[in-house]
């Protein structure tokens, strides 16, 4: 079947299975492989992006199911190349090891600060709790999250500097 | 060297040690990392495993024809197609075989029975359900504790001669002195304990790509591989084909932790599929193929006596282990050391004498046995002694703080060799506890403890509170080549450095990071030894055309042996640049000074030559000594003299509701001694994911079975990873006391804290119940069913 969704703002258009979950639609239709697949169950998180600016896991939508939405993934979060507040704070704070989370880590934390922008590390916590994390323990995650909350604009020059 | 006498470099980062943020981050961060499931060929094709849902059974036939008839099918392999190319089995790394696909009996439940090609990953797994497989149901064996009894089903009736399911003993230690030093003591405590199966489960879970080009011959793999250099030769003595015609790339790594290390009957399919359908072919496992038929961790059964005098010293310790280690013995240790390093039991104090003994023994379950970041079985020994210590504690009426500070090893005591001949090359033990001690607030811990059970036992609070301790001592860097090797090939590693004209620098590694962040690590070595910056230098690993060999990442090895490779190389390379800045400033080498990164003349600091300066004038028409050869770069072989020895001192504070069984992890406070840090934000987060697995461990994940030998842990809906929820936040501290045999003094880390962190989650939880033993995971139902008085057994479904 022919389905055509906005993908990281641009139009995408192709003809799938019924039955494509939207994760594979992106990672080999698509080539966007930065969005994980982890799991079967809907356990890991690690296929988590945006759907209409709700963090979804992509492994629980078929791709017939974003038809018409608007879909962002992690490749579309860095604008221009540069990189937003949740990816820098995962940098500076060492929210990530061996990356397969990631990505998914970085599109459910968007999620949480668009409607929460300054959330404590208790709300941090519960929101990313769908997401596993096998390598960091969270911790550092949790401060890669508190590190954007406080820096919505990115380092200051300042800190640029000390970085 | 201390951080602050670390130069900064023009991008801010330490020219040296110290810490800096990760070069690899750029490209996960963009959703940029290039796993193997990303890798994309022309014209690929995709594979998917007929596996069995019996784990026992004669199989009669195969019926393929459906499959093969599916219109997007290409090829259908089943053992017979592979027993025609002599690859119907193969060698495991502990020098057993193991079936690639089925020829005579399924052994376990997901073991692979046919594999499937086809144009889309979708069309070969609808094509699995086309094959008609018959099976002959047989009696499985599903609990090690009755594998040995006379009327168990054989499991590996394909071994010539074989009657029984008997894999090994082995022992180390004196007994009969441990005997004696157990007749004449005061105390004795015997305690039986299963270390249960557990599972790596990285996120990502196994696959290759396999792509073999039939002009050149040439076998290009890119697949999940910890060790890409003893899969390439593996490869080529398996399957025949010339190593040079080889090439295996480890790509980016969605975390390992031993259980990337082996190789799996997937990998060998999809380069057979590639083979006979003249297409690369992609085989990812999917999450319950990962957690039902890779390399599991543990299944100890273990009973621990532990002698000691009334007032608490302690003599002698001795353990019996009943191993299960599944159908096939597919272990990954060193060829000496089958129980891998488990006898370094004694830990970290010291003894009259000590013994082990482990039986070995095939059962219907999954291959593996040793994985999950264990540093070859290390984390059963030193859960196995902290258990046997608060065991001690609580028979004697002792604190088990104080019972520990009185009997660990005192900094003047090493080197020190142990009962069972381990030679521990540094350590001030007693100086990590104090610090945990200290960080934890110790005693108001224990009056706060008082003050809750006071509180329950009124009736007033059903909550209640536990302070547990763990002390480790690990033995990593495997290994001298004098002991150790895996399938005959020693665990040396080798190590290149290129210095390019303008001073910049390519170092090339024999291992391959898994996460542990190899990229800025390396870097900061050879900035460390040649005051280049870390930014100015390129790591380069995990592609065996690319690097040279070496055995790879487990074990806790790349830094203590790798790392040491990259120390020595580097320091060549200084030596070189010494003689070429001589040249340079027409003095003799003897004149020179090195400081930052430069040399220059005794004396004179202002007459230099830069690192950079020097690489320039290898590379150019200055006149060189006699016999100095132009350019600058060097290769070495690291050969560990001895393993390192890292430890450390943990303390977990467990909240315990006595109503439900729930256990919260309050706290837990980590201190590790792993030598002179590197860059110590890498180290404490290897702590962090280290003490999160140990959590897991100790109160969530297991792999059950049924009694027929079914999985009860396939799939993330029943085998539990700790999310955000369950772990607390890290208090780390750090003591730092150089291995004096590593030319960096480091000693390791990446396994101590899953090692050293799960004795001290147990331990918290029954301080807090009041309970001697329970085995893990201490899920809400084991708690409470062991304050009841009426342990479960978890590793088994109840009859
Ligand atoms: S792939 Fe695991 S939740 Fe989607
Ligand atoms: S960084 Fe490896 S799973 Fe999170």
């Amino acid at each position: 079947m022919q389905v055509k969704m906005t993908v990281n703002g641009e139009e995408r258009e192709a003809d799938v299975e019924a039955r494509m979950l939207l994760v594979h639609y992106l990672r080999d239709e698509l080539g966007l492989t930065g969005t994980h697949w982890g799991c079967d169950t809907s356990n890991c998180g690690t296929c988590t992006v945006a759907v209409d600016g709700q963090a979804i896991k992509s492994c629980t939508m078929l791709a017939a199911m974003a038809g018409g939405r608007d879909v962002e993934t992690v490749e579309g979060v860095a604008v221009g190349g540069e990189l937003d507040p949740v990816q820098e704070g995962f940098m500076r704070e060492h929210g990530l090891q061996c990356g397969f989370c990631t990505p998914g880590m970085i599109m459910t934390a968007r999620w949480l600060l668009a409607r929460d922008p300054d959330p404590d590390e208790a709300t941090i916590r519960e929101a990313i709790s769908g997401n596993l994390c096998r390598c960091t323990g969270y911790e550092n995650i949790v401060r890669a999250v508190r590190w954007a909350a406080e820096h919505p604009e990115g380092a200051t020059d300042a800190e640029e500097v000390s970085a | 060297m201390t951080a602050t006498d670390v130069p900064i470099s023009a991008e801010g980062n330490p020219i040296g040690f110290g810490r800096m943020h990760r070069k690899e981050d750029a490209r996960f961060l963009r959703g940029a990392g290039k796993y193997v499931d990303d890798v994309t060929l022309p014209g690929m094709l995709h594979g998917a495993i007929l596996r069995s849902p019996i784990a026992h059974a004669r199989i009669t036939s195969i019926d393929t024809s459906a499959a093969e008839a599916h219109p997007k099918v290409k090829a259908v392999i089943t053992g017979q197609t592979l027993e025609g190319l002599g690859l119907a089995w193969m060698p495991t790394l502990s020098q057993d075989t193991q079936s690639v696909l089925c020829t005579d009996k399924v052994r376990f439940q997901g073991q692979e029975v046919a594999f499937v090609i086809a144009e889309d990953k979708y069309s070969a797994r609808d094509a699995l359900q086309l094959i008609d497989v018959d099976y002959e149901p047989l009696d499985a064996v599903v609990d090690a504790k009755h594998a040995l009894d006379d009327d168990a089903p054989i499991v590996r009736d394909d071994l010539e001669g074989r009657t029984d399911n008997h894999i090994y003993d082995w022992e180390a230690g004196d007994a009969t002195k441990c005997d004696e030093v157990f007749r004449n003591a005061e105390v004795v405590v015997t305690q039986e304990m299963l270390y249960p199966r557990v599972h790596p489960a990285p996120m990502e879970t196994c696959g290759s790509v396999a792509s073999m080009d039939p002009i050149s011959g040439k076998l290009t793999i890119w697949t999940t591989t910890q060790a890409p250099h003893a899969h390439r030769t593996l490869y080529a003595l398996v399957a025949g084909l010339p190593e040079h015609k080889i090439q295996v790339i480890s790509p980016d790594i969605g975390g390992g932790f031993g259980n990337k290390v082996g190789i799996y009957p997937g990998y060998v399919c999809s380069i057979v599929g590639s083979i006979v359908t003249g297409k690369p072919v992609k085989w990812m496992e999917d999450r319950s193929e990962n957690l039902m038929s890779t390399s599991f961790a543990r299944d100890y059964h273990m009973t621990g006596s532990i002698a000691a005098t009334r007032d608490g010293k302690i003599q002698g310790l001795k353990v019996d282990v009943l191993a299960d280690h599944g159908a096939f013995n597919g272990v990954a240790q060193p060829t000496k050391f089958p129980a891998g390093f488990f006898h370094i039991f004694t830990g970290s104090y010291d003894y009259d004498a000590a013994h082990c003994n482990v039986t070995a023994v095939y059962t219907n379950k999954a291959p593996g046995g040793v994985a999950y970041a264990c540093s070859f079985r290390v984390t059963e020994a030193v859960y196995l002694v902290e258990r046997m210590v608060d065991c001690l504690a609580d028979e004697l009426g002792m604190d088990p703080a104080e019972l520990r500070m009185n009997n660990l090893l005192k900094p003047e005591q090493f080197p020190y060799t142990t009962p069972t001949g381990w030679e521990y090359d540094s350590g001030d033990y007693p100086r990590a506890l104090d610090e945990a001690m200290r960080i934890a607030g110790y005693d108001e811990l224990r009056t706060e403890q008082a003050e809750k059970r006071r509180a329950y036992e009124a009736g007033e609070s059903s909550m209640l509170m536990g302070i547990g301790i763990s002390f480790f001592t690990e033995g990593v860097g495997a290994g001298p080549r004098k002991h150790m090797d895996i399938l005959g090939l020693g665990m040396a590693d080798g190590c290149e450095l290129r210095i390019h004209p303008t001073g910049k620098a390519v170092v090339r590694l024999s291992v391959q990071s898994q996460g542990q962040g190899h990229e800025t690590t390396f870097a900061q070595i050879i900035s460390h030894e040649l005051g280049i910056p870390p930014e100015d230098i390129d790591v380069v690993h995990g592609d065996t055309d690319n690097t040279p060999f070496g055995l790879g990442t487990y074990g806790s090895r790349s830094t203590p042996v790798s790392g040491a490779a990259a120390a020595v190389v580097a320091r060549r390379v200084k030596d070189k640049s010494r003689i070429i800045a001589a040249a340079a400033l027409e003095c003799s080498p003897d004149d020179l000074e090195w400081e930052h990164g430069r040399w220059f003349v005794k004396g004179d600091p202002d007459n230099g030559k830069t690192i950079q300066d020097i690489a320039m004038a290898a590379h150019s028409s200055l006149e060189l000594p006699e016999g100095v050869e132009g350019h600058l770069d060097a290769t070495a072989v690291y050969d560990p003299p001895e393993l390192t020895y890292p430890f450390g001192a943990y303390i977990c504070v467990t909240d315990v509701d006595a109503g439900t069984g729930e256990v919260k992890v309050r706290r837990f406070i980590a201190v590790d001694d792993c030598g002179p840090r590197i860059n110590p934000m890498i180290v404490e987060g290897q702590v962090h994911g280290g003490v999160a697995d140990g959590i897991g461990m100790a109160l969530m994940e297991l792999i059950a079975f049924e009694r027929d030998g079914t999985n009860l842990g396939g799939s993330f809906m029943d085998y539990l990873l700790p999310t955000s929820m369950e772990c607390p936040s890290y208090e780390l501290g750090e003591t730092v006391t150089p291995s004096p045999h590593h030319p960096l003094g480091v000693k390791g880390v990446g396994e101590s804290a899953t090692v050293g962190s799960p004795a001290a989650v147990v331990n918290s939880v029954l301080d807090a119940i009041g309970v001697r033993a329970a085995d893990m995971p201490l899920t809400p139902a084991v708690v409470w069913r062991a304050m009841q008085g009426s342990p479960l057994r978890m590793d088994l479904a109840l009859e």
